[in-house]
This record gives C-alpha cells, sequence and structure tokens, in this order.
C-alpha cells in the first residue's frame, strides 16, 4: 500500500507552524492594525505584529541604539523610527524621481539618503507622524516600496547600468518584469498609505501566487551579465547568469539555492553559494522565476525561520530534487548549462564610455552614504547634477552610483558639477578602500552586534598605512565589513570579511575569490582591532613578497594555506 | 496651653481640631512606656491593615520563592518558566519576574530568588536587566541580608567575560548580604542538560526548606516603631537626601525637567496623593553678590528679617525674593530714593508691566542706585523669600520613604541676563552622593482623589502639572481601585518632552491608565494644546461627567487654566446642550461638589 505523499510544508495546521505564520494568515493580507498603529500619538512605535507586516511594504521599525540606555533612565521609550527602502528593480532612477526622493530625505529622513548593497536607496530616522506623507511623497515620484523587506521576492538587481550596452537594457527590462510579475497584490499597501478605500467586499484571494503566508522568508533573485558578476550573482536564491552569443543575449544560465546569512555557532547554518542547474531562453525567464518561487513558497521549513530560506531546501533535498520539482512544474526541464566566464565583482570607478559613445560615471560613494560633509557635499551635488542630467541614475550592489546615459556634449557640465561638490572620485583613494562595503549596523539596525558604517572608513585609515608600506595602493582586494552575521554586505564572498560578534569584536574571515564563485573562511574568532591590524598586517606583508604575478589576495591565502577553500557552504561553521 | 512648637507640630496632623484636642489632652497624660507600647500597637495595626487593603493583585510580589530572569533571545526566560512548571508539579507556589519589570519592593518582599540570567556579547547583562543591575549598584538598597538565593548564568566561552553578567549578580547579592542557597551555576552554549540539572538541584534545595511562608514581609519603615512625629515645617525642615535626580526630557529638549526623588527614612513623613513638597529656598550666591555690587551696600550691614537681625548677605541669600520685580515694589523704591517712576512705566499699569518684563532687582538697582538709602530699608521693601511648592509626583504605597518630584529647572535669558529659578536651579546641580534638600510638607487637602475609588477620574496635566497624576495612579494601582482613569497630557516636542512616557505606555497596558490623549505643540505648523485633545474628545468626556467622573487640573495658572476652563464650559454646552449660564452653574456645582479641583500655579 503507498503511503499518502508528505503535506507540504505550508499546508501544515498553522498551529504547528512558526508563530509569524499565523500572525500573516490572520492580518487579512497584511492590513493588521496598521491604521490604528500609526493612529496612536503615545508611541512612536507601531505594535509588535504590525511591525511584521510593515516590512511587507518595505517599512521596518527601528531605534536609535545609541539613545537607548539614555531614553531608558529619562523613562522615555525608545526613540522609534523608521527605515524605508524604495523598490528599484535594477537599480534605476530618473533624474525626476532622484530630485524626489532627495526632497524626501532633507523634509523626514535626517538629510541623508543611503544606497543599499542591492541597489536600491534607503531612508532612516522617520518618524511615525511622518510615514504617510513620506510613503505618499516615494509614490508621487512613480515609485513604491512594496516587498522591499519581508517574507516575499525582493528587490530584483542586475549588473549596473542599462545604458551600458543594448544586452543591459534587456537585462534591465528582464528585472523589471520579473519584480513586476513576483510583487505581492494585496490592496494593504494602498489603503493604509495611500488613501485608496478598502474593496466593499473583502477580497478572497488577494494574492494568488502568495496565498496568506506569503513566502517562508526572503527571496532574492538577481541577473549577471558576464565577464562582471558585481551582483554576486551565487549569493542570491535565483540567479539568471545572461549567455552572450554573437553580441546579443542567447539564454541565461540558471541558478539556485544562494545565501548570505547565518548565525554564529549554529552549525546547521551557514552562507551558501547557488548551483548552476540549466539554461533557459529569455522567454522561459519569468516562468522559472515563479516557479522557483512557487517551490520555496511550498517547501520552504515554515517551523524553524534559521532554516527557512530557499539554500536549506535546497541543501536539504538537493538540486537534483528542485530540477525534477520545477520540470514537473514547467511541464519540461531546463536545458543544458552553458559556458560562461567571470572576472570580477568589484565596480570600476570614474569614466567609462559606451559603444554607442555616451559616458558613464562611477561614483565611489563609501558605505553608499550620500551626505554633506565639509568639502564633500554628495548629498547636494547629485541634487545638482539630477538637476541637469538627462540619462539616467544607476545603482549598483557595491552601494555606489553610476551617472549613466551622459551625452559627449553634456560630460563637462556633470565634471564641473562633481568639482563644485568635491565629490568626484579623489585620486588618493586605496583600491582596498575602493572594493570595501559595509553595512548600516548601529546605531539603527536593531539586529547589529557591532559597529560597522561607522567603524570600517577609520578601520581603513589603519589597514592603508599597511597597504601603502606594501606597495599594495592600487591592489584591489576586497574588503567587507558586517555588524552581525546576517551577511547584508555579503561578506561571506569577500576576500577579507569582518563579522560583529560583540561592540569592538569580530570574527575575521579570509580567502573568497574575487570573482564571487568562492567562500571565504574563518581565520580569526572575537577579535579586536589590535589583533585585526595584526594578523592583517603581516598576512599582507606575506602577499606582497610571496604573490605571483596578477595573483589576487584571496587566492594567495588559499595557496599558502591560511585558509581552506571553501566552497560548501555547510562547511562553512565546521 | 499649646506652645507655639506644639501648635506647629500639630498644625499639620491629619485630623480635625476636635480630634487635635482630645489627642492632645489623652496624650499628655501618659507617661514614655505607655507612649512607647501605644506607638508599637498603632504601628502594628496600620501594618496589618495595609496588608489586608492589598488586593490579590499585589500577591505576586509577596510569594516566598520569586524566580528573577534577565533573558536577551528567550533562553532564560525559557528556563525560567520550566523552573517554575516544575515547582508547581511539586505543589511550591513561586512568582516569575522578569527583571524589567522588578523593583525595590519586590527585592524587599522575597524570601527565596532564583536568579537566571544571560550574558549578552561581550559581558553585557540583557537589556531588560540594566534596570535592576543599576537597582543594585545605586542608593536604594542597602541590605538584601533576607534573602537567600542562587544564580544560573548563562553564556558563550568564546567570549573573555564568560557568563559575566550572572558574576556580577551573584557577586552583588552577595555583597548586599543575601545567603546562597549553592554556588552559582555557568553553562556554555550548550545549555539545555546543565540548566536542567540546575533546576532539579533547586527543587531538592527549596523544597525540603522548612515552612516556604506566604506571609507579606513589613516593609521596614512600618515595622520601625513610630513615635509621634515632630511635623517638619519651614522653619524647621527636614534634609531630605536625593535618591535620585534624573532628566527626563531627551537630548534635543528645549527645557530640563529632572525626576527627583527624596529619601523620607526616618522622617516619619506621611503624604497623600495630591500633597506638595514644599523646598525652603536659598538664593544663588552669584546673584546676590550681583546685587550687592551693583547696590554697593556693605555685606555685613545688620538688618531686620524674619524677625532676626542678620547681615545683609545673609538675609538676602536666605530670606528675601531678589528676582523679579513688583509695580509695588517700583512704586516704593522710586520715592525711597526720590526719583521718579520711568517714564515708560508711568504711563499705566500695562506699561509698567511690559517694562517690568524679565526685569530682575539687579537691573533696578544697577539703574536706579539707592545712593544714600539704608540698607535695612531698602531690606524692607523687598518681599519675603517664598518656599516653592512641588505636586509630589509619588505615592507612598509603592514608594514607601520617598516623595517624587517632577521639577522643571528654571532658565532664560532677560535684558542680555542669564536668570535661574531659585530653587530648581540648585536642585539640577545637586548630584546623589550624599546631597540633601531642606524640605518640609504642604498638604493640599484641595486636591484629593475621589473617596470612592471606583469613580472615574480625569486628570488634565500639561507639563509638570502632570507629577500629582502620576501619584494618583500609582495609589489607585496600588489599592486596586476599579474607577477608570483618563489623562490628558501636553507640552512641546512628542519624541523629547513626553515627561514619564514609558510609565504612561505601561500602565496603559495593564489597564491602569484606561485613556491617554496628547498634545505636542511644536511638532506641527499649527500649535496643538490639551484643550484641543479635550474639545476633540467632548463627548466621551461628557458621558464620563455623567458617570460622575472627577477632573482634575495641574499647571499652569495663566494660560493653562482659563483656556482648559473655557473648553469645559464649551463642552458642557455642546455635549450637555446647555446655555452658557447653565454650563457655567455646572462647573460651580462640580466645584462645589468637590469634582472640579485644580492645582495651578
Amino acid at each position: 500500500m503507498d503511503a499518502d505523499p508528505p503535506i507540504l510544508p505550508r499546508l501544515r495546521p498553522l498551529d504547528e507552524q512558526h508563530s509569524n505564520e499565523r500572525l500573516k494568515h490572520d492580518s487579512r493580507f497584511l492590513r493588521g492594525t496598521l491604521q490604528q498603529s500609526l493612529a496612536d500619538p503615545v508611541t512612536g512605535a507601531v505594535t509588535a505584529s504590525d511591525g511584521l507586516l510593515t516590512k511587507f511594504f518595505g517599512i521596518y521599525q527601528q531605534d536609535d541604539r545609541d539613545l537607548r540606555d539614555e531614553r531608558r533612565r529619562a523613562k522615555l521609550e525608545p526613540r522609534y523610527q523608521f527605515m524605508v527602502r524604495v523598490r528599484l528593480p535594477g537599480g534605476v532612477c530618473t533624474p525626476a524621481q532622484w530630485l524626489a526622493l532627495d526632497a524626501l530625505a532633507r523634509a523626514y529622513a535626517g538629510n541623508t539618503l543611503r544606497l543599499t548593497t542591492r541597489q536600491t536607496f534607503q531612508f532612516h530616522g522617520i518618524a511615525k507622524r511622518h510615514l504617510r506623507k513620506h510613503i505618499q511623497g516615494i509614490n508621487a515620484a512613480g515609485l513604491d516600496t512594496i516587498a522591499a523587506c519581508g517574507d516575499d521576492n525582493r528587490n530584483v538587481i542586475c549588473t549596473a547600468n542599462p545604458t551600458q550596452s543594448p544586452a543591459h537594457a534587456e537585462v534591465s527590462s528582464l528585472a523589471r518584469r520579473i519584480s513586476e510579475r513576483l510583487m505581492p497584490r494585496t490592496g494593504a499597501y494602498r489603503e493604509v498609505f495611500l488613501g485608496a478605500a478598502p474593496p466593499s467586499t473583502p477580497l478572497a484571494d488577494e494574492e494568488p501566487l502568495y496565498g496568506s503566508t506569503y513566502l517562508p522568508r526572503k527571496f532574492k533573485v538577481a541577473l549577471a551579465i558576464p565577464p562582471q558578476n558585481d551582483i554576486d550573482v551565487f549569493a542570491h536564491d535565483l540567479g539568471f547568469i545572461a549567455i552572450l552569443e554573437n553580441g546579443s543575449i542567447a539564454g541565461y544560465d540558471v541558478c539556485v539555492g544562494g545565501g548570505m546569512g547565518m548565525t554564529h555557532k549554529i552549525s546547521t547554518t551557514f552562507p551558501r553559494l547557488s548551483e548552476l542547474i540549466g539554461f533557459c531562453t529569455p522567454e522561459e525567464v519569468l516562468e522559472i522565476a515563479e516557479h522557483s518561487m512557487c517551490i520555496q513558497r511550498d517547501y520552504g521549513d515554515r517551523v524553524d525561520r534559521a532554516h527557512a530560506r530557499f539554500k536549506y531546501t535546497i541543501e536539504d533535498r538537493g538540486a537534483r530534487w528542485f530540477c525534477d520539482e520545477l520540470a514537473a512544474r514547467r511541464g519540461r526541464p531546463l536545458q543544458a548549462a552553458r559556458p560562461y566566464r567571470f572576472e570580477s565583482s568589484a565596480d570600476r570607478p570614474g569614466w567609462l564610455q559606451s559603444e554607442d559613445g555616451r559616458w558613464h560615471y562611477t561614483l565611489f560613494v563609501e558605505n553608499g552614504r550620500l551626505s554633506d560633509l565639509p568639502g564633500r557635499s554628495l548629498l547636494s551635488g547629485l541634487r545638482a547634477i539630477a538637476g541637469v542630467h538627462r540619462g539616467v541614475f544607476a545603482m549598483t550592489t557595491n552601494q555606489n552610483v553610476i551617472v549613466a546615459g551622459i551625452a559627449d556634449a553634456d560630460r563637462p557640465a556633470i565634471e564641473a558639477l562633481l568639482q563644485a561638490h568635491g565629490i568626484a572620485n579623489e585620486t588618493g583613494v586605496s583600491a582596498l578602500r575602493q572594493n570595501s562595503m559595509a553595512c548600516v549596523a548601529l546605531p539603527t539596525c536593531g539586529l547589529a552586534m557591532a559597529e560597522a558604517e561607522r567603524y570600517l572608513p577609520s578601520l581603513l585609515d589603519k589597514l592603508d598605512e599597511i597597504i601603502a608600506a606594501a606597495g599594495l595602493r592600487d591592489q584591489p582586494i576586497t574588503i567587507r565589513m558586517s555588524g552581525c552575521p546576517n551577511g547584508c554586505p555579503r561578506p561571506y564572498l569577500a576576500e577579507i570579511a569582518l563579522v560583529g560578534k560583540a561592540l569592538g569584536r569580530y570574527n575575521l574571515y579570509l580567502g573568497a575569490s574575487a570573482c564571487g564563485d568562492r567562500l571565504n573562511a574563518l581565520y580569526r574568532e572575537n577579535i579586536a582591532e589590535p589583533q585585526i591590524l595584526d594578523e592583517l598586517g603581516t598576512l599582507i606583508r606575506r602577499y606582497a613578497a610571496e604573490r605571483e604575478p596578477g595573483e589576487r589576495f584571496g587566492d594567495f591565502t588559499i595557496r599558502a594555506s591560511v585558509v581552506p577553500a571553501m566552497i560548501a557552504g555547510r562547511d562553512f561553521q565546521r | 496651653m499649646a506652645t507655639a512648637r506644639e501648635r506647629d507640630e500639630w498644625a499639620h496632623a491629619p485630623f480635625d481640631t476636635a480630634a487635635v484636642e482630645r489627642l492632645r489632652s489623652l496624650i499628655s497624660g501618659f507617661d514614655a512606656n505607655q507612649r512607647i507600647w501605644l506607638s508599637g500597637y498603632l504601628a502594628g495595626s496600620s501594618a496589618s491593615a495595609a496588608a489586608a487593603a492589598h488586593p490579590a493583585p499585589g500577591a505576586a510580589q509577596r510569594a516566598a520563592i520569586t524566580i528573577l530572569y534577565g533573558s536577551q533571545s528567550g533562553n532564560s526566560e525559557r528556563m525560567a518558566r520550566l523552573l517554575h512548571d516544575k515547582l508547581k508539579e511539586h505543589q511550591i507556589e513561586s512568582a516569575l519576574l522578569d527583571m524589567i519589570d522588578c523593583r525595590k519592593s519586590h527585592l524587599q518582599e522575597a524570601q527565596k530568588l532564583l536568579v537566571i540570567v544571560s550574558t549578552h556579547g561581550d559581558g553585557e547583562p540583557p537589556e531588560r536587566a540594566l534596570s535592576l543591575h543599576e537597582l543594585l549598584r545605586g542608593p536604594k538598597i542597602t541590605r538584601l541580608d533576607h534573602l537567600t538565593y542562587c544564580v544560573l548564568a548563562l553564556g558563550d566561552s568564546s567570549y573573555e567575560k564568560f557568563c559575566e553578567a550572572g558574576r556580577q549578580f551573584d557577586a552583588r547579592l552577595e555583597a548586599l548580604g543575601a545567603k546562597r542557597l549553592r554556588p552559582r551555576e555557568e553553562c556554555d552554549v550548550e545549555y539545555e542538560m546543565p540548566a536542567r540539572r540546575w533546576i532539579d538541584d533547586v527543587l531538592t534545595l527549596v523544597g525540603t526548606q522548612p515552612g516556604a511562608d506566604t506571609l507579606p514581609r513589613i516593609s521596614e519603615s512600618e515595622s520601625r516603631i513610630a513615635t509621634i512625629s515632630t511635623a517638619y515645617t519651614r522653619r524647621n525642615p527636614f534634609q531630605a537626601p536625593i535618591l535620585l535626580n534624573q532628566r527626563l526630557t531627551g537630548r534635543k529638549s528645549s527645557k530640563d525637567v529632572r525626576h527627583v526623588e527624596l529619601s523620607l527614612e526616618d522622617s516619619h513623613i506621611r503624604y497623600e496623593p495630591g500633597d506638595a513638597i514644599g523646598i525652603v529656598p536659598k538664593n544663588r550666591e552669584d546673584a546676590v553678590d550681583a546685587l550687592l555690587e551693583a547696590s554697593r551696600f556693605d555685606a555685613e550691614t545688620p538688618v531686620r528679617a524674619d524677625s532676626q537681625t542678620i547681615g545683609l548677605r545673609q538675609a538676602l541669600l536666605d530670606y528675601f525674593e531678589i528676582g523679579p520685580v513688583t509695580p509695588t515694589f517700583m512704586q516704593r523704591y522710586t520715592a525711597a530714593i526720590g526719583s521718579p517712576v520711568p517714564a515708560q512705566a508711568g504711563e499705566s499699569p500695562d506699561a509698567m508691566r511690559r517694562y517690568l518684563y524679565g526685569r530682575h532687582l539687579v537691573d533696578v538697582v544697577r539703574e536706579y542706585p539707592p545712593a544714600a538709602l539704608n540698607p535695612a530699608d531698602f531690606a524692607q521693601l523687598l518681599r519675603p523669600l517664598a518656599p516653592r511648592l512641588y505636586s509630589i509626583a509619588s505615592s507612598q504605597r509603592t514608594a514607601s520613604d520617598e516623595a517624587h518630584l517632577t521639577v522643571s529647572v528654571v532658565e532664560y535669558e532677560s535684558l542680555s541676563a542669564r536668570r535661574h529659578g531659585v530653587v530648581s536651579s540648585r536642585l539640577a546641580n545637586l548630584a546623589m552622593d550624599g546631597a540633601s534638600v531642606p524640605i518640609y510638607l504642604h498638604r493640599n487637602g484641595g486636591f484629593r482623589l475621589p473617596a470612592d475609588p471606583r469613580t472615574p477620574i480625569v486628570m488634565v496635566g500639561p507639563g509638570t502639572g502632570v507629577a500629582p497624576f502620576r501619584a494618583f495612579l500609582a495609589e489607585r494601582e496600588a489599592v486596586g481601585a476599579g474607577g477608570r482613569n483618563w489623562l490628558f497630557f501636553g507640552d512641546r516636542n512628542f519624541e523629547s518632552d513626553f515627561l514619564y512616557q514609558s510609565e504612561w505606555i505601561d500602565a496603559r497596558k495593564r489597564g491602569t491608565l484606561t485613556r491617554i490623549d496628547v498634545a505636542f505643540s511644536r511638532d506641527q505648523s499649527d500649535k496643538i494644546y490639551v484643550q484641543d485633545r479635550l474639545r476633540a474628545n467632548g463627548a466621551e468626556l461628557w458621558a464620563w461627567l455623567q458617570d460622575g467622573a472627577h477632573i482634575y487640573l495641574c499647571g499652569d495658572a495663566e494660560r493653562m487654566a482659563p483656556d482648559v476652563h473655557a473648553t469645559l464650559l464649551e463642552i458642557a454646552r455642546m455635549h450637555g446642550a446647555l446655555t452658557d449660564e447653565q454650563a457655567a452653574e455646572y462647573m460651580a456645582d462640580m466645584q462645589s461638589a468637590r469634582r472640579y479641583q485644580k492645582d495651578v500655579y
């Protein structure tokens, strides 16, 4: 007698699932008690359950952690404030949109904009009573914040700059279509934030794709155009690698099951590189994206959120299983994967000219932070550029921005503005710093265990001395600092990574590749600055002395047996 | 015939005149032994009355075994609950207490303390344990030698300061005189098994201890033999040590408001919600010296002050107002020095008021030197230095030997000079290490909670006016009063001026505070005040009044009180369908029925 097929994790009784699942299910497609929460003037917070729901709208409740202790003693609640992230598929916005976002940053978000590691904008510090106006401002510019956080398909990213070539334009357009195809459909966003009237009869199924419990956790899709792997395609749940033949896109290699986050010391959690499973034509991409997400929707762990990402579903059941499931749902299997080659995961700062004669300027923005400092007015400078620019702005996944599609005749005006605001790429910046990334961490991120954005620059000052002394100022070395092991700045794919454990203490990882196809490995645990400088100093000097021509630092540390080559995520925390 | 001192002692006693006479005549006939016996008897019977008055909700505080947990990610809490359940299986009652809720009274009333705490980051206590961590180190807790305890510490040995929070709690409790039941147990990341073994161990230790009694422990101050207290007065103030001087306003606030906790230990002062503390003032030395310099008076000149003869400087420091100037003073001073009243001031009372706005005595003296005027005569023109009264922001049911005050530090600039409030500026600078303030109790019989605890109350207290309402709510919660409570609060900015915000939020969560409405005048382009909130909720407010609610106003007398009063009239007209006359009569009736009470200044 055959056994009944096992019940899909998604369909098990809600009481057997993680409590967030019931919360989502009962929320009437993410409405919850948001209206009441926003209206309560006594607290700057929304309720805990509403706080989970707002994430689906790109809104994340935070509090200023620098002030926590002081305010607790003063019998004041934490200084609650909201982070808002824009949905910006492919990372492209128009100058008019840039100006609108700039104005919102000045009105409600402390005069600063943050470019993220996934090609979009983040605002911080928004008071609850300004939240609606802020969201309305974003929507008035033709943008939205839907699914920028939460258990859904996040911002779809692709190799930056749609105006760089026809292939880039095609991929950018595809990113947008994937984002729209996989977007939540609930009317809650418009009702709660944009003043739309609720439907007269509640809709039975506002989410044909997601259902009432959405996904087990976030889902990230990325598209890369070789030889650039600026987006770190293997760090994402679902990756599409453009295969160019004779200058145009023949189709995409598909890879599944990548993801960065882990929990310190819990060896069943780990970062994972996605696996190549086949090839598809451009016309097949949307259906494959949809089916992949639905497979994860059905099979992802709904009990243990630390085990709920797609990478664990693939790890546990195998890529083979996934291919079979995908083939069953599509009605046919993927084709065999085709060859490609990645050279680098870095941006290329400075001027670049594409074949059509247009110019593109990649502005290096340290840690993606746009603000006005004495002598370097990034926020106002870009606002001025947006005032005259007739192309687009393309955000990169390395927290930089490309002023893209500049006609040759317009280039001098842009250069003049870069100079006038002191924001042109400085010539003295080390390649190490240009290849650095840090997440926001303190004071706003509730998950941070240690500083990142506020600390990496000063650590780099000290490392720059070591680098310069070793004669390596122009040698690109990727270095990423993360305030906690969740890995938002993709630390596990950096040649040098510092992952926070406690204030002032980091794990040091070494040995990832320069093109994002190998993880790094733990070298030292729980160390503070003196030891960081000591360890890296020793290794950098060795590298300078012993490296082979053209050898990258990450590769050197493997060859010199400083750390093992780490490919399989499951070995990461062993 | 009562002496002046005896009259003083009884002046503030909570008895009517007839009762005072009876008591005085009775007591005067007792010898010392009889008095001591009587005071012990009264202390004992009032303690058990207090115990009887405490209803079941307070019982959790008084269980003999308290499981106190400090959790960051839920592990300590989970172990605490497990312990609680296991004790229950063995028919042993215990109270489960999150460290964030732990107050001094919990520690005083506990007998066995089972502490489970994790360490966060590198040696940090979990956030929810911080306030307790500080309480155990502060001046409020000096001995805990009635306690037995043991600690289960969770941690991660990859950090240098392994189980540091647990170690600190263990050491601190020992230093305070508590006795260990067993040595501290430390657990690494795999804590499940060692924690369960500790639980089993504790079960044995606690189960075999004789007679886990559940009688409430009478607090220190009540068990002490109470003597008929000397009533402290302005002349004979009590030196109250400062336990806490905590800024309440946030970093970016335009104001500096303090929460001050005074110790009343050994004073035997008993107060009721609504009462105030009078602080005996002393002028600032720099202000007095500036005045002396401007006047060129000899600092040592003998002058009459408060029926004594003392040096001018001393008199100016302790007995006379030397700040803002009154019209009366201007008239008499200018007459005394033979000078005409300043032209711009003399035209009308309004002109005089405008002239005097922001003008202090030192400014007048600089502009119109006293020349030949006798310092003693000059002193006679000054108003006596008045004590500053602060509504008490606590209830003795929860803060038994303390009085809390909400003090706005007065500091402003006028005529290019920095001015300071007499008492508030002195208080602002007093630290908690042994400093004390001279105080006395100022009874405020006209500002009292309703006798019936089920009566709803509406409290309107913008700014520091909110102070007595903190006392009202603490009192009502402690006695388990069932009446609904509605607070209207207002100030400048939500983010930095919401006095006692986290307490109101907690009270609302617990249900003690039925409703709270707020108005922050500077958070939007149009100014919103408490009266606007009253008006917006007029219908509901009227319903409460129909249910017999009492209304209380506390705060600014000049603008807030009349504006609120006008709004109440408006509400009566609109929702009560009354004419102007009827509405005015309604409010007047409320007043005589003692249902509409004000404490405005």
